[in-house]
């Protein structure tokens, strides 16, 4: 009797969870029917929202994988790429939308270097002020310190950057062109969303195939693994992990240059809110799984997306961050693996 | 294979600390090139902890470790490999979600000599064809004795001067504990100094030249190995013999 107990709940655990999904699918084939040519401009607006929160959700998943620490102050990293996107670009480079294409593109690209490299290296910063030394401590203190570091970013940003609302350009257009490349029932399909989604993917897979095929990604997996045994190996172990910082970082940076490509505007508290959007992304996925984190973002942008954008029974976007959290609590109660992840922990 | 008396690992006078609990208490040892030393003793005798400090995962709070001639004590792990010390640690401590060749790879992981790395490989498999049958599988889907190989394998891929053994034989069934012995005599006989840690004595003397019994943390007796089978202390306490 007591024994069939687990089993009973696990199979409420089931049914519950298809009819989740069964009253998503109606819900999305319900737009669908009602007004499908809205459906896929909100679609595709969700793909690039899903991109740029992948970016982001590597950066936790990177560092998941190799210290199991969440790294709390990573979306603060993300929001000050947002800022020197905007001193670089617009205060130091003067791009505002007005240049032709063929000045804009390399000049655009130097400003995604520099993002990136600032991204990076202040990734490194952190992990080498408030993480390394805690590396032998409890769990609960190099956790505490990441939110403690969350805030100190966030207030540098506001003290540099002011508190209010920062758009990238005086008149508030986008450096990207702002072309419409086609309209979906009267919604258009802009340059830029498509720019957001091309940079994106070679990104991504460039990524995969430094972690799975170079030495340095080798160096990532094993020191994953087992830590000991890597330095058993001859890996420099520190070197690896602010390398993992670095990549994070990085990532963060090239998400910074195309959020507010994107949105056109920025403000120092953004990386709270969108910090946790991509943590959320990256449970979903499978915290430590760099697909996980690609997949559980791509989830996360459609989801917002068609909250915010579809009509048919939609809950809108109050809804939104109730919605993403309230997946967050599901996951982790329900399927704290996240879609792709192993569910058991495999460290021998 | 003969050796030369030249000592190529000294320690003199080691103690190593766990937060407070001082788990080696002044340890002094030698290792001369071409031997086959080993470190005999029960559970937390601190035999492990030698080997850790030796390679850098444990840094001694007192005391030197000459390598080579060369204090070694502070230097990280990495550059300790790079030295020429590697280890076969307690328990294998493989990378279980890499395939057997990935992790033979990683054990050469400071080499550059590509050809090289790529010969050492083939004389692995030569040494454990099981091995070579295993390649492609993944390290933690691997029977214990498979795993023993592979962790020393990977450990000779960086083509180590003196090599590590932390407890070659645990945990595997009696036929394969002769065949990991038979493997330590061989690879010291192609010319790598060995320092192996055992529980199972009798057959650790049997491959040794030298031993280091150790007792809670110092060296309580070292003799030559045909030497320390007969002593009645250690055959009373370590050999189960009387």
């Amino acid at each position: 009797m007591l024994a069939a107990l687990p089993r009973f709940s696990q199979q409420v655990n089931r049914v519950l969870t298809w009819v989740v999904v069964a009253l998503f699918l109606i819900w999305i084939v319900g737009n669908i029917l009602s007004a499908p040519e809205q459906f896929i401009s909100v679609l595709l607006l969700g793909i690039s929202l899903g991109a740029i929160y992948a970016l982001v959700a590597l950066g936790y998943t990177l560092v998941y994988g190799i210290i199991e620490l969440i790294n709390f102050a990573h979306g603060d990293v993300f929001m000050l790429g947002t800022m020197v996107t905007i001193t670089v670009a617009n205060g130091w480079l003067g791009l505002d939308g007005s240049q032709a294409w063929y000045v804009t593109t390399p000049l655009v690209l130097v400003t995604l270097l520099a993002a990136m490299a600032f991204c990076g290296g202040l990734n490194v910063a952190v992990e080498r002020v408030a993480y390394r030394p805690l590396r032998n401590a409890p769990k609960l203190a190099p956790l505490i310190t990441a939110i403690g570091m969350s805030f100190l970013l966030q207030n540098v940003g506001a003290a540099i950057w002011g508190f209010n609302e920062r758009p990238l350009t005086a008149t508030g257009d986008s450096i990207f062109p702002a072309d419409t490349l086609f309209s979906i029932g009267g919604v258009p399909y802009r340059a830029k969303s498509l720019i957001v989604v091309l940079i994106t993917i070679p990104v991504l897979l460039a990524l995969v195939y430094l972690v799975r095929n170079t030495k340095p990604g080798k160096a990532m997996r094993a020191v994953a693994q087992d830590m000991d045994a890597s330095r058993m190996m001859g890996i420099d172990v520190d070197r690896t992990i602010a390398f993992t910082f670095a990549l994070g970082g990085a990532l963060a940076g090239a998400a910074g240059l195309l959020f507010v490509m994107f949105q056109t505007s920025t403000r120092f508290d953004l990386g709270f809110q969108l910090g946790l959007y991509a943590f959320t992304a990256a449970v979903l996925g499978g915290i430590g799984n760099l697909t996980g984190a690609a997949l559980g973002a791509l989830l996360i942008g459609l989801i917002q997306a068609f909250n915010e954008g579809l009509s048919w029974h939609t809950p809108g976007s109050d809804w939104t961050e109730s919605i993403i959290f309230a997946i967050l609590i599901l996951v982790l109660v329900f399927r704290p693996q996240g879609l792709l992840g192993e569910a058991t922990a495999d460290r021998a | 294979m003969s050796t030369n008396g030249t000592p190529l690992l000294e320690l003199e006078d080691v103690h190593t600390y766990y937060g407070t609990i001082e788990a080696i208490k002044g340890i002094s040892l030698q290792v001369r090139e071409g031997e086959v030393v080993t470190l005999i003793g029960a559970n937390g005798a601190g035999k492990s902890t030698t080997l850790r400090s030796i390679q850098g995962i444990n840094r001694p709070k007192r005391g030197r470790i000459l390598f080579n001639g060369k204090d070694i004590v502070g230097h990280p792990p990495h550059e300790i490999v790079r030295l020429g010390i590697s280890q076969s640690p307690e328990g294998r401590r493989l990378f279980p979600r890499m395939t057997v060749l990935e992790n033979l790879e990683m054990g050469a992981f400071q080499r550059r000599d590509r050809s090289g790395v790529h010969q050492d490989v083939e004389r692995v498999f030569g040494l454990f064809p099981r091995l070579a049958e295993r390649r492609s599988q993944k390290a933690g889907t691997l029977s214990g004795g498979e795993q023993q190989m592979c962790a020393m394998g990977r450990a000779l891929m960086a083509r180590p001067k003196l090599l590590l053994l932390d407890e070659p034989s645990m945990g595997l069934a009696p036929v394969l504990v002769e065949r990991i012995f038979e493997i330590v005599t061989e690879i010291n006989s192609q010319g790598t100094t060995i320092l192996l840690v055992e529980q199972n004595a009798l057959m650790a003397l049997d491959v040794a030249t030298r031993g280091y019994v150790l007792e809670t943390g110092v060296v309580a007796l070292t003799d030559d190995a045909t030497a320390l089978r007969s002593n009645e202390r250690v055959r009373k306490a370590y050999l189960g013999l009387t």
